[in-house]
């Protein structure tokens, strides 16, 4: 009897086994009758970045954006078959990293969009460009990103040089700070930004570093006050910013809040409540209302409010690829190439990249943005000093 | 290393260490409660915390708070917001003994398997949170605006900073008078030195844990108040950190004493704002465990030593 079982286990065990071979002989063969037809234009794409978590309001726009391209591009050529695969990483390297390994080793997937935050696309940069997949990112932003010679990494956003570098010329210029205090969260992208910003000033009147997570920021708002602070720099994203602000505000600072592209999201104005009146980010994303093309009216329409923080850049990523899978570009290889070679006009802006995979620096423009009444409003376009 | 900022404020920190301190201080004597009784760490108790934060939040809606209340509104939803944390957590501290406790401790379980239920009780609770409450953080009106009360030298003490430490002194000697004088706290006492020697004399052991279960979870209601103030803000996985520093607290002065735990409380307060202070923010977490371990190193059960049912020697 236990004889008869064991048998019957083997048994089901290789039939499982051949299986599963036959299955992967058949997804390979497709891959390559795909390649040698002349008219295909069907792929996968993946798209990763924190969908949902403290930190999602900030990318959710931008998948927006890519969905819209898609579906456009959907009913313009009916014989393409191309399937957009979303995984939630929660902006997490650590949850970014399994990911990538998975779509690096589904040979259907010819190009990847994201990450969506700086820290999880440097985690998966090198198992990306050792699968050859190119990937464009719609919003990570960290200048370190482009500078380690990667062959896979591309972003249709400026980079946090040229963002600090115009932030600094705001607190100048525009806010005239006298006693700027500069706080990051050690992150990739809150410590890049800051490091930039710090060297663009020269001097600062104080300095912190806060922690992923952290709810209590006495010690922070005790440097502040000590340091006479008028300017407050923040790096880091709206998890930590809010509950900051508003512990700031509460203990009497008036010091103005000045964050970057990472709490230009619509969970900060919300979570930060009255205490985030006034806060103004800087962001090299284009207000919703000069984007190029028919894309502000298109989005309004589909998701009934008007495109958010880095919708804009989400779709011009998607675009890219979609026009490199009508022109056949179905391999890897030959997606990597359309994209290194790519020069057209976005509706974020004129996109072309450079070696590095940065797009064009002249091209790249950031804007101020402040909160009034609650909610994101364009302040003005900052120039680049 | 910024000493002369520490140096040259360091009343002022310390009084910001102190009004930190003392919510771990609070929320430190739940652990301590149920480790000096069942010699068991509590590890839902940081739930019991965030579940008040949000009843307080909840009550502080319902009331419609606004920012800067008049005074006497002010006074209301303090009133309102201390009620609803302080049954909501009480509830949900009996809740937890009831659910991850009651029935193991009748089948004689090994201590590891409390810890371990007591752990699920906890993922439990703050991932419905989650889902419920959505994860982002959760803002709440100003309901006590900050107004400097006094100065002394360059330190400035805040209206805020003294409600938080004269409530938790004022409560820790509440609850110290009410271990070591009335008939419950002898009953308390007597389970925590030998629960069957306690049984024989016709304590009831089963709600004496269920009293202090209780107790735990109504200094964790008020503190949820006294930190929903302080902060402005929660998130359903509030009590994750600050549990873990209330733990710590209460391990510093001596797990099982309930001076120990307010002492480990305000130590660990102070030790982590000199630590930000002196570097950055991102390094008080680090500072705040090695004096933990020093101190461990040299007196292992803590600063005061662990003395539930010796409370009265």
């Amino acid at each position: 009897m236990r004889r008869k079982f064991v048998r019957a286990l083997g048994g089901v065990a290789l039939a499982v086994a051949v299986a599963a071979a036959a299955g992967c002989q058949e997804s390979g063969g497709g891959g390559d009758t795909g390649g040698g037809g002349a008219q295909n234009c069907s792929g996968k794409i993946a798209l990763f970045g924190a969908l949902t978590g403290g930190d999602a309001g900030l990318v959710l726009p931008s998948v927006n954006g890519v969905e819209l391209a898609i579906e456009q591009f959907k009913a313009a050529n009916q014989g393409c078959n191309v399937e957009l695969t979303k995984f939630d990483t929660q902006g997490a390297p650590d949850q970014a990293t399994p990911i990538a390994n998975r779509v690096a080793a589904d040979q259907g997937y010819v190009a990847v969009i994201g990450g969506a935050f700086s820290g999880e696309s440097k985690a998966t940069m090198p198992i990306y460009e050792a699968a050859g997949l190119v990937m464009i990112s719609q919003s990570a932003t960290a200048t370190e990103l482009t500078a380690a010679g990667n062959k896979s990494f591309h972003r249709v956003v400026g980079n946090d040089g040229t963002q600090s570098a115009a932030a600094v010329a705001y607190i100048k210029n525009v806010l005239k700070a006298a006693k700027p205090f500069v706080i990051d969260d050690g992150t990739t992208y809150g410590q890049g930004i800051i490091a930039g910003v710090k060297k663009g000033l020269g001097t600062v009147a104080g300095e912190d570093r806060v922690q992923k997570d952290q709810q209590n920021f006495d010690a922070t708002i005790s440097k502040i006050r000590q340091a006479g602070a008028d300017v407050v720099a923040y790096g880091g994203y709206t998890n930590e910013a809010a509950p900051l602000l508003k512990q700031m505000r509460a203990a009497g600072i008036t010091a103005k809040f000045l964050g970057f592209d990472g709490l230009y999201d619509p969970n900060f104005p919300t979570g930060a409540g009255a205490a985030g009146e006034g806060a103004v980010v800087t962001c090299p994303c284009l207000p919703a209302s000069e984007a190029g093309g028919t894309f502000s009216a298109d989005y309004q329409k589909k998701y009934g409010q008007p495109p958010g923080n880095y919708g804009a850049e989400g779709f011009d990523a998607a675009t890219i690829i979609l026009e490199g899978l009508k022109a056949g570009k179905v391999t890897r290889a030959d997606m990597l190439a359309w994209v290194d070679s790519y020069d057209k006009q976005g509706v974020s802006k004129a996109i072309k990249f450079d070696q590095t995979g940065d797009v064009d620096k002249s091209k790249v423009v950031i804007w101020a943005y402040e909160i009034k009444d609650g909610e994101w409003k364009p302040q003005q376009k900052l120039t680049i000093s | 290393m910024n000493f002369a900022e520490l140096i040259g404020h360091l009343g002022q920190h310390t009084v910001d260490g102190l009004s930190k301190g003392a919510i771990y201080a609070l929320v430190a004597l739940g652990y301590t409660l149920v480790y000096g009784v069942l010699k068991l760490i509590n590890f839902a108790h940081s739930e019991v915390f965030m579940i008040g934060t949000f009843a307080v939040v909840g009550a502080w809606t319902l009331m419609g708070a606004t920012d800067n209340p008049p005074f006497g509104t002010m006074i209301l939803l303090l009133v309102g917001g201390l009620i609803a944390g302080v049954a909501a957590s009480g509830a949900t501290a009996v809740a937890v003994e009831r659910i991850a406790y009651r029935r193991l401790r009748r089948m004689n379980a090994p201590p590891l398997i409390f810890l371990i239920t007591a752990i699920g009780v906890s993922l439990v609770l703050s991932e419905t949170f989650g889902l419920w409450q959505g994860r982002l953080v959760k803002g709440m009106p100003n309901v006590l605006p900050r107004k400097v009360v006094f100065t002394i030298g360059n330190t400035t003490i805040d209206n805020r900073q003294l409600l938080t430490v004269v409530a938790a002194l004022v409560m820790m000697f509440a609850l110290d008078q009410f271990i070591n004088r009335t008939r419950y706290g002898r009953g308390v006492r007597a389970v925590a030195q030998s629960p069957d020697t306690a049984a024989l004399m016709g304590v009831n052991k089963d709600r004496v844990i269920v009293l202090i279960f209780l107790l735990g979870g109504l200094l964790a209601g008020a503190a949820a108040l006294l930190y929903n103030v302080r902060y402005g803000n929660t998130r359903f996985n509030v009590g994750f950190l600050l549990g873990l520093k209330a733990f710590t607290a209460a391990v510093l002065g001596g797990i099982g004493n309930l001076r120990g735990a307010l002492l480990g409380g305000l130590l660990l307060g102070v030790v982590e704002v000199y630590a930000a202070t002196l570097t950055s923010s991102a390094w008080e977490d680090v500072a705040a465990f090695v004096v933990l371990v020093v101190v461990l190193l040299f007196r292992p059960t803590g600063l005061l030593g662990e003395s539930l049912g010796r409370a009265r020697a």
